[in-house]
């Protein structure tokens, strides 16, 4: 018998199974894909302080460096978030398909068993333990296990599997299609970001660098909101502004924008990572709360298989480390991004405007809010209790 | 079994293999493995809920007659 079954080899997976094997405990993870970490589903972002917390930076799989942002509101308005030092790099642009590939190593390294092409599709409790169901190149088995973290990313079943109803709704997933582009013209100092119902309704466009004259181009829009598919928004922008850019990857994915969830526990279960919608609902980023997430699933799993206690009840310690983490922030982010949701186009263009050409410094969703506000009181009265 | 005589269908040519439409089907009706989405016809209520989600326009609702 299993400690731990760890389904789902991305950050969240890899860091529960590597936090739980250095903890003493015996440990499986299941990724269904026959490759850890490809296809990419991400624009690869991260902040550059917050992942030095989790894993020693390793030039190997970072792309790219950024100062900043540069965030542009329908009319072209500009607002810059930007470090004024130059050499103050905020942001890495990963490589993800070596990034969570070095993760899986991690995991491996401290003790954790790793299968791919190898999917759970069954979970039974009985008598205070799991059985897992795998199904391996047509072949099916259980292995028996105290825990299982499902880390099985957006598309999870192991919450439902568990009773934990995990569906997203149309209005709680970003829709997002993105073209790494060669050959286009910006500094790769930035990030870069276009609003607008227009162009992205419900969502954003992004420009993350992945180099010299190469970066990740992509959109993400809201099922609820859009009018078509993500990848049709996406080829109006690129062909009016990057004309000469050449594709050489196409990228497609959902973000779970929910906030936050309830409980991301279960009797034997606890849910991390993107299978808990731990994705921040207004940036979209969920590689740094997926290694939070996974992180404390590891701990308190150590602490339920110490104390012999599985239940949903022990397992809340989970749900209380991650709340108190960023449970806050996915709440407050899911609140404001309501407001903007509910903004037309030329209230966007007030706001942005409002503060146009200048550079805010700090590269967050709070200090671009917290000028927001300062600057449009009367817009954003009813969220700035959140902020101050 | 179909709904209404209609069926959801993926085109393999336009699928990116992203899973977004498993993350919004409430019945659990669809299935990516590796590069390859299945969609259950028993369980697929047609709600299209998948249909609008999927960021590559790959799925679409035709009269379950036509394949
Ligand atoms: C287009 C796009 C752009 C994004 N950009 C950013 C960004 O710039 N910055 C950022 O921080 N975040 C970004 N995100 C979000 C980020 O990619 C996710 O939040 C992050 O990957 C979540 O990690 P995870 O470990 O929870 O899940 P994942 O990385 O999705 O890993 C889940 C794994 O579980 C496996 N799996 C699923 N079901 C099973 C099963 N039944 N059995 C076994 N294995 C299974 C999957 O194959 C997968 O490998 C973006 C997402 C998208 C779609
Ligand atoms: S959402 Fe579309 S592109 Fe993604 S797996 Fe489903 S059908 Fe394929
Ligand atoms: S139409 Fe509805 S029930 Fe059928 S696969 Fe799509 S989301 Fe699921």
């Amino acid at each position: 018998m299993y400690d731990v079954v760890v389904v789902g080899a991305g950050p969240a997976g890899s860091m529960a199974a590597k936090t739980a094997a250095e903890n003493g405990l015996n440990v499986l993870m299941v990724e269904k894909r026959q490759e850890i970490g490809v296809p990419v589903r991400c624009a690869e972002g991260v902040s550059k302080a917050e992942l030095a917390n989790f894993v020693e930076i390793d030039k190997k799989w970072i792309a790219a460096e950024v100062v900043g942002a540069k965030i542009y509101a329908p009319n072209g308005a500009e607002i810059v978030l930007a470090e004024e030092h130059a050499g103050n790099e905020v942001g890495y642009i990963l490589e993800r398909k070596i990034f969570d590939r070095h993760l899986a190593r991690l995991a491996v390294k401290a003790g954790a068993d790793v299968i791919v092409k190898t999917a759970a599709i069954g979970l039974e409790r009985k008598d205070g333990t799991v059985k897992v169901k795998l199904k391996r190149m047509g072949e099916e088995w259980e292995v028996e296990a105290k825990i299982v973290v499902g880390a099985d990313g957006v598309e999870s079943r192991i919450g439902k599997l568990a009773g934990i109803d995990t569906t997203l709704k149309l209005s709680e997933i970003e829709s997002c299609t993105q073209y790494l582009m060669s050959n286009i013209d910006f500094d790769p100092d930035y990030t870069y970001f276009w609003m607008g119902n227009e162009i992205a309704p419900g969502g954003y466009i992004w420009l993350f660098p992945k180099g010299e004259r190469i970066a990740n181009v992509g959109i993400g829009v809201m099922p609820s909101k859009a009018k078509k598919e993500a990848k049709e928004y996406l080829d109006d922008f690129v062909d009016e502004r990057f004309k000469d850019g050449k594709i050489v990857e196409v990228v497609a994915g959902g973000v779970p924008v929910r906030g936050e969830i309830e409980t991301a526990v279960a009797d034997n279960v606890m849910l991390a990572g993107d299978a808990a919608h731990h994705a921040d609902p207004i940036t979209g980023g969920g590689i740094i709360n997926a290694l939070k997430a996974g992180k404390y699933a590891g701990i308190v799993a150590a602490e339920a298989v110490e104390k012999k206690n599985y239940s949903a009840e022990f397992l809340r310690k989970y749900d209380e480390l991650w709340k108190n983490d960023f449970g806050k922030t996915l709440r407050r982010n899911k609140i404001l991004q309501e407001k903007i949701l509910s903004m037309d186009d030329e209230t966007l263009n007030k706001l942005v405007g409002s503060l146009a050409g200048k550079n805010l410094g700090e590269m967050s969703v709070r200090n671009i809010t917290i000028h927001l506000i300062k600057a449009n009181p009367r817009l954003l009265w009813d969220i700035k209790d959140l902020f101050f | 079994m179909s709904k209404n005589g209609k069926r959801v269908v993926v085109d393999r040519y336009k699928c990116a293999y992203c899973g977004a439409c498993i993350a919004v089907c409430k019945f659990n009706a669809n299935e990516l493995i590796e590069t390859f989405l299945i969609i259950d016809d028993e369980k697929c209520n047609v709600c299209k809920a998948c249909v609008k989600t999927c960021p590559m326009g790959a799925l679409a609702v035709i009269e379950a007659c036509e394949s």
